[in-house]
């Protein structure tokens, strides 16, 4: 996540703005850390985890990630926290902590 | 060759987006711009013209189709009046801000309530600040002249914003005037192939209409707004081009008699053939009148104006809508702050006529002159002065 550097609107003036503020090149949505946004984030306790997958299909932001074994993490920088993998998984694998507890 | 023709001022705008080779229009009909798409339909119908003609549902409709087509790097061509302008009126700013090159015919209608399909320039006075770059045509050549032009201007990749055409609903759009149609391998000549820079290509993907936050947003106006007015040099060139082509020369301010004329009228549209009638009238009485027709609205032509009044002492601006509760009609407010600047400035003397349909006649605009020196001289109580209301006008004051 150290690579990922968002640019924001505050590095450029004015003359950088293209022509009716058309990003020009594609995929610039990968630098931009919605994870700000978060109060509470998702943990997932891989014990009870039964990887079926469901929050993966879930995730509005395709922010959770299929990692080692099958199981799934959320990407911190982009997952916003609105819970509803938490809230889909079949096996209460998931828990919603305050992003101050975390 | 070129050939003379009898059209309509609408016919003439289709045929000037059919010799463009619009690749795209999407309009509704609405009085009194009907003929407008009808015709181009028709031309499509017939295979006179290779294009996508959109029948949308309703005028918002039209312009967010012709953003979808503007995005794709197509020649897109619209065409309203009125209640229909009003209607797109959100999707108006959409196209301007995105920079989308569209070119759009107005046939200007007076605005509801109470209901008319009748002309004034209510309907563009309305858009006024959408940054859409906006000239007026005074008979159907011109119809046809401008709207080729537009695409010239709107298009040049050093501009990039739509341009709105605009000319007088039934007293151009429905009657029937001579043409001068040019051959298309002079339009050609004129008007190279659309090159959008920004089109929509899925091999090479890119982002239109996104979000802009905070500390974007004011930038992008910004850069916006310098953009606008830097067009003029292309709107001057596009001029310049036309007439070398064409034989047909425009400017943003066009004087007409008014070699250092004490008094002059400012006129828009198709009122200025009636009132260079009425200019030639004075003048063979020996007054010392002329007539500015301001032909480009938006960018404003500041400096043209200042120029063309600079020996006048008296300056009437006549307007087809009112700013209520305004400074006056709003062209002539806008020239009053134009020439604010001035050491030495004309008297201003503004009037309002024409709405929702009613003719001028070059009587009327004797009597316009008339008044308008004598409200110069002795002043009055009004903000500004009207035309051919029955009973008299007082209470246009705080």
């Amino acid at each position: 996540m150290t690579d990922k550097r968002l640019k924001t609107g505050l590095d450029f003036t004015w003359r950088d703005m293209e022509v009716g503020n058309i990003v020009t090149e594609a995929g610039s949505a990968t630098l931009r850390r919605t994870g700000d946004w978060r109060s509470k984030r998702p943990v997932v306790d891989r014990e009870k985890c039964n990887k079926c997958g469901l929050c993966w299909l879930h995730c509005p932001d395709a922010a959770i990630e299929p990692v080692e074994n099958g199981h799934y993490e959320p990407d911190l920088f982009y997952c916003k926290g609105c819970g509803i993998c938490a809230n889909v998984c079949p096996k209460d694998a998931i828990t919603m902590i305050e992003e101050e507890e975390a | 060759m070129s050939k003379r023709v009898a059209l309509e001022a609408s016919h003439a705008a289709a045929e000037a987006a059919r010799m463009a080779d619009v690749d795209v229009i999407a309009a509704y009909p609405i009085t009194p711009q009907t003929h407008v798409p009808e015709r181009l339909a028709e031309m499509v119908a017939n295979g006179e013209l290779d294009a996508a003609y959109i029948p949308v549902e309703s005028e918002h409709s039209a312009m967010s189709a012709c953003l979808g087509s503007a995005a794709v790097g197509a020649r897109t061509f619209t065409t309203t009046a009125g209640q229909g302008l009003e209607l797109m009126h959100e999707v108006v700013y959409v196209a301007s801000s995105m920079r989308f090159p569209i070119v759009m015919v107005i046939c200007n209608r007076a605005l509801s309530a109470p209901l008319s399909v009748w002309g004034d320039h209510s309907d563009a006075m309305a858009v006024r600040d959408t940054s859409w770059i906006q000239v007026f045509c005074e008979n159907n050549q011109q119809a046809f002249d401008m709207t080729l032009w537009a695409f010239r201007v709107g298009e040049d990749p050093k501009v990039l914003f739509p341009v709105m055409v605009h000319f007088d609903g039934f007293h151009l759009s429905h009657v029937t005037e001579p043409v001068i149609l040019p051959e298309q391998d002079e339009v050609n000549k004129f008007l190279p192939k659309l090159q959008y820079p920004f089109a929509l290509d899925p091999d090479r993907p890119m982002t239109h209409g996104a979000f802009g936050p905070p500390d974007i947003y004011s930038e992008t106006k910004i850069a916006q707004e310098v953009a606008f007015r830097k067009s003029k040099d292309v709107i001057m060139q596009g001029f310049k081009e036309f007439g070398d082509i064409f034989g047909r020369y425009y400017n943003p301010v066009e004087p007409y008699r008014t070699e250092k004329a004490k008094l002059l009228l400012l006129t828009m549209g198709s009122f200025s053939e009636t009132a260079k009638i009425a200019i030639d009238k004075k003048k063979n009485e020996g007054e010392s009148v002329g007539l500015i027709n301001l032909r480009l609205w938006r960018p404003f032509p500041f400096e043209g104006l200042r120029h063309a009044v600079e020996d006048a002492e008296v300056l009437i601006v006549f307007d087809r809508c009112i700013s209520f509760g305004g400074p006056g009609g709003p062209v002539y407010s806008e020239i009053k702050s134009a020439l604010y600047d001035m050491p030495e400035r004309p008297k201003v003397v503004g009037f309002v006529g024409g709405l929702g349909g009613r003719d001028m006649s070059v009587k009327d605009f004797e009597y316009v002159l008339d008044r308008g020196r004598e409200v110069a001289e002795k002043g009055s109580e009004e903000i500004f002065e009207t035309v051919g209301i029955r009973g008299e006008v007082i209470g246009i004051k705080e």
